[in-house]
């Protein structure tokens, strides 16, 4: 077992773990948040992002250890004082969500990359994207939400 | 007390069920943890047809934290029979058995020979890996037409894998098929899909042995099925089992299922008193839960010089896979009452053999049965239109059925309830601006651009609100096609309602309670809706097929009817006029003439709550509780229109507009109606261009994980644009059709219609599903007479 410090959604979180235990089962299982969701074994769906000092990264390719000194952002940490992120009420809004299982990791990286990006064009969002796959919308509304939470975000009227 | 209610049926209300999903507060399955709970894996040895010599657990059930390792043997006394299978849809045909553990043979890459149980998940799976499987290697079939010579038997107690041979029709004249003035003869292949929810399935089960009771949560669309089922599978009264779908993340058929690991978890809870978890991994729901398709057609359309279609013949190969799921030969025959599409046709017929393989189980997917029939149709009046050298659109034109407002027999002998076909076809050549794309085609094919333009169209028809529970009797299904509700007025002036449909994305939570605030004149906010645990809602037939608001959101209706009756007679009795005098008005019953004086459904449901002053012979409290047995299907239809560009010098495809008109009738949330479009013709469009389960000679899973199985990203798919026409069902009181398959079914032919238009003045007819850059180029060079 190896001893880590890792602050998610800002609170600072000591733990033993196994040297193989992934960070998205480190999240899931022993700090107890579950949104963060597990698709595929091949770190091909996305459905696990989350923010590592910011940056989205998928949280089934990392190793808890790796996570060691760092701040970790899940879809719990997303929401404040009770008011949705401007992404999760976009995607409310424009109906980006069916099934919801993609749907955390989906706004995870839209977070990251509208950091990277606040303004980008619908074929930059679809790019920034395919990492993360869903099943359900056939993207066209998650791709509107991301516009509009940008447009939001900007301060811009979508 | 006058108020206008403004209507909740139409209007695009934002979903209830959202807020959990998005803060990452949804019980999914694998979000669940009990006291005690052990873990399950699975073990498949890296067999695809062999005969099990020796099973060796000895070390795996010496590895740290495992409690058990079990094979068939080990369990044989815990079953009341081999895992369910409920379509036998001929009295003839040879059902293989199948059971949790297969004992004597492997026969599919998925096929589990035993089970582990230990304290963790990690345990489970390392100890898994250490059970040893001695097998002697057969030669495995995985093509149908090799499987279909019987040189390799599967299932030997059955004596052939041609398994089952259902035909149907004969209606109009069967002679068109040889002696119409045009004939044309084609043969598609559909290969296999593998459905990808993006959530695994998974389950977890829990005994309390004292009482025989058992409880288990499955990511299922059918929970109501699964106890049924189960309780014989698993020798369980069907009272003392409780089946919860939690949130569950997406189906698209393959959770439309019963699966070993649901009954293993049951029996592994009673026998080791231990709560039990199972989570599926991606690279095993490849192989262990169920594929899609897998079916080659030939298909002989019959027409006259003019154009106009006579009539279908079709016969089937369908790929069972190694045994029967739940439904496996049904899905054809499902589709095998489509094969008119929404033509006026005379003379049909069809016929499929189910083939069994060394491959896992195929079963409903997003469509089932529809979409390959649909496939077929839309391919071949493309094919005929060649032919004749006529205009696609035109043609269907031609072929269309009239407009009729009350169902009317087709072709394969249904009762259509309603359609009107013409207007969505117009609609989508004008969003498609088909004449300015027909024009830029012919500038460059003139021009011998590289990159060619193909406009391809698909007017489709569907069978949806499965179903009249006759007709499945008369089709030897085993269940009824009804559903129930059951809607509560509490006295707070609040609704529950308890739906006996499953939704795991669709949205059944808003849409049902935008029916009730319409019916019962309260706000949308004010609806709970409960659905998926049957000691909640004990009537459902649960999620699949479209059927979800044609038959579990019309029995809605039907309670409030009941409801209203009895809030009438209170309403009357407070307001001290008789019942006749009063009417329903304004979301409140009123006094005829003196519409001020009204009682609302909370008002009512508080007065039959404390029930201090009911009428005689009133029972207290508003409740009601409906089945409806739909006595007809419904049937969706409409138009898409993909307009393609193909690069003939690499033979990749480039979709640049997708136009989706489609009638599903009366629409309850727009939003919601478009999302399931948009999710439908993904699907679809993967379909068309990039998804293919492939296997090797050796009958391996080639494509075995999201690595090699090309599930399209945001960048694959295009954006699309959807209008609707609305021509409400005869079936049901709300007009509803359904809208949950309608892309999966509309949009295969369409962008493989629009990939061919492209090339065939080059002499390409065919390019092979999917339409990969290479199957497209080597199309291109068969056509130019050069290598392929």
């Amino acid at each position: 077992m190896t001893r880590i410090e890792v602050t998610v959604n800002g609170v600072r979180r000591d733990a033993e773990v196994e040297p193989r235990q992934l960070l998205v089962y480190f999240l899931r299982e022993t700090v107890g948040l579950t949104g963060t969701n597990v698709g595929c074994d091949t770190s091909s769906c996305g459905a696990c992002t989350v923010l590592l000092d910011g940056e989205s990264v998928k949280s089934c390719t990392l190793l808890a250890v790796q996570s060691d000194g760092r701040e970790v952002t899940t879809i719990e940490g997303m929401a404040s004082d009770g008011e949705f992120h401007p992404l999760q009420e976009a995607f409310h809004r424009n109906h980006g969500l069916q099934c919801g299982y993609c749907t955390p990791g989906m706004i995870m990286a839209a977070a990251s990359f509208l950091h990277e990006n606040p303004t980008p064009t619908e074929e930059q969002v679809r790019e920034a994207l395919e990492g993360n796959l869903c099943r359900c919308t056939g993207y066209q509304n998650i791709v509107k939400s991301i516009l509009d939470a940008a447009g939001q975000m900007s301060g811009v009227k979508a | 007390m006058a108020m206008t209610q403004e209507r909740a049926i139409g209007s695009p209300v934002l979903r209830k069920e959202d807020p959990e999903l998005l803060t990452g507060q949804a019980t999914f399955i694998d979000n669940m943890t009990l006291p005690g709970m052990a873990w399950m894996a699975m073990v498949r040895p890296p067999f695809v047809h062999a005969k099990i010599d020796s099973i060796e657990t000895s070390d795996a059930a010496s590895m740290p934290g495992v409690i058990g390792v079990y094979t068939a043997a080990d369990l044989e006394g815990e079953w009341g029979g081999p895992l369910p299978f409920v379509w036998p849809i001929t009295e003839d045909i040879k059902v293989p058995v199948h059971w949790p553990l297969t004992k004597d043979k492997i026969r599919f890459n998925g096929d589990a020979v035993a089970v582990v149980v230990a304290e963790t998940r990690a345990q489970a799976k390392d100890a898994a890996e250490a059970v040893t499987v001695k097998a002697t290697r057969l030669p495995a079939v995985t093509d149908m037409e090799e499987a279909m010579k019987d040189e390799v038997v599967i299932h030997e107690d059955l004596g052939t894998n041609v398994v089952v041979h259902w035909s149907h029709g004969g209606a109009g004249d069967q002679g068109v098929f040889d002696t119409a003035p045009v004939i044309v003869k084609e043969r598609y292949h559909q290969p296999r899909l593998i459905p990808n929810a993006i959530e695994p399935r998974g389950c977890l089960a829990m005994s309390i042995p004292a009482q025989g009771e058992f409880t288990l949560w499955s990511a299922t669309q059918i929970p109501h099925v699964v106890k049924v089922t189960l309780s014989g599978t698993c020798n369980i009264a069907e009272s003392k089992l409780r089946i919860i779908a939690p949130d569950v993340g997406g189906g698209f058929g393959s959770k439309l299922n019963v699966y070993a690991e649901e009954a293993l978890s049951l029996v592994l809870a009673r026998r080791t008193g231990r709560p039990i978890k199972w989570i599926e991994e991606r690279t095993e729901n490849y192989v262990a839960t169920t594929h899609g398709r897998g079916v080659t057609h030939d298909v002989t359309v019959a027409a006259t010089e003019e154009g106009k279609i006579l009539g279908f013949k079709v016969e089937e190969l369908a790929d069972m896979g190694a045994y029967f799921q739940l439904l496996t030969p049904g899905i054809p025959e499902l589709g095998g009452w489509v094969y008119m599409g929404p033509y006026d046709t005379q003379s049909y017929w069809f016929e499929f053999r189910g083939i069994v393989t060394n491959a896992t189980p195929t079963d409903a997917y997003r469509g089932a049965g529809r979409p390959e029939a649909t496939y077929v149709l839309e391919r071949a009046v493309d094919a005929l239109a060649r032919r004749l050298a006529k205009d696609p659109a035109e043609l269907r034109r031609l072929n269309l059925h009239a407009p009729f407002s009350e169902a009317t027999a087709f072709s394969s002998g249904l009762s259509v309830d309603s359609g009107n076909y013409e207007p969505a076809l117009d609609r989508a050549l004008e969003l498609a601006d088909y004449h300015q794309f027909r024009k830029e085609q012919q500038a460059r094919r003139e021009s011998g651009d590289v990159k060619q333009i193909g406009i391809g169209l698909s007017t489709y028809i569907e069978m949806c609100g499965l179903a009249p529970s006759q007709i499945l009797g008369a089709l030897r299904y085993a269940a009824g096609g009804w559903d129930g509700a059951t809607i509560e007025c509490l006295p707070t002036g609040k609704v529950i309602v308890k739906t006996g449909t499953s939704p795991h994305g669709q949205g059944h939570v808003t849409s049902w309670a935008q029916i009730v605030s319409d019916g019962l004149g309260v706000p949308v906010d004010d609806i709970e809706v409960l659905h998926g645990d049957t000691a909640i809602t004990p009537l459902g037939m649960d999620t699949y097929g479209s059927r979800s608001v044609a038959v579990g959101g019309v029995a809605l209706h039907f309670a409030m009817e009941k409801i209203k009756a009895k809030a009438r007679t209170i309403a009357a009795h407070e307001l001290e006029v008789s019942e006749d005098d009063v009417e329903w008005a304004d979301g409140a019953f009123r006094v005829k003439g003196a519409p001020d004086k009204a009682k609302t459904i909370p008002e009512i449901a508080f007065s039959a709550w404390h029930a201090h002053a009911l009428p005689g012979g009133v029972e207290p409290h508003l409740n009601g509780t409906a089945v409806y047995d739909p006595p007809n299907f419904t049937w969706p239809a409409g138009t898409h229109i993909c307009v393609s560009e193909v690069d003939t010098e690499t033979g990749a495809v480039e979709i640049l507009n997708y136009v989706a008109v489609d009638d599903c009738g009366v629409v309850i949330n727009p939003q919601i109606v478009e999302g399931q479009i948009h999710g439908g013709v993904a699907q679809g469009i993967a379909e068309a261009l990039y998804e293919e389960a492939l296997y090797d000679e050796g009958g391996n899973l080639i494509t075995s994980s999201m690595t090699q199985y090309l599930v399209p990203s945001a960048m694959e798919i295009p954006s699309m644009t959807l209008d609707r026409t609305e021509t409400p069902s005869t079936t049901n009181p709300l007009g509803v059709k359904g809208i949950g398959e309608a892309g999966t079914i509309a949009a295969p032919p369409a962008v493989i219609n629009s990939v061919i238009d492209a090339l065939s003045h080059l002499g390409v007819t065919e390019v092979g599903k999917p339409a990969t850059p290479e199957r497209v180029w080597r199309a291109i060079q068969r056509a130019k007479g050069g290598a392929a």
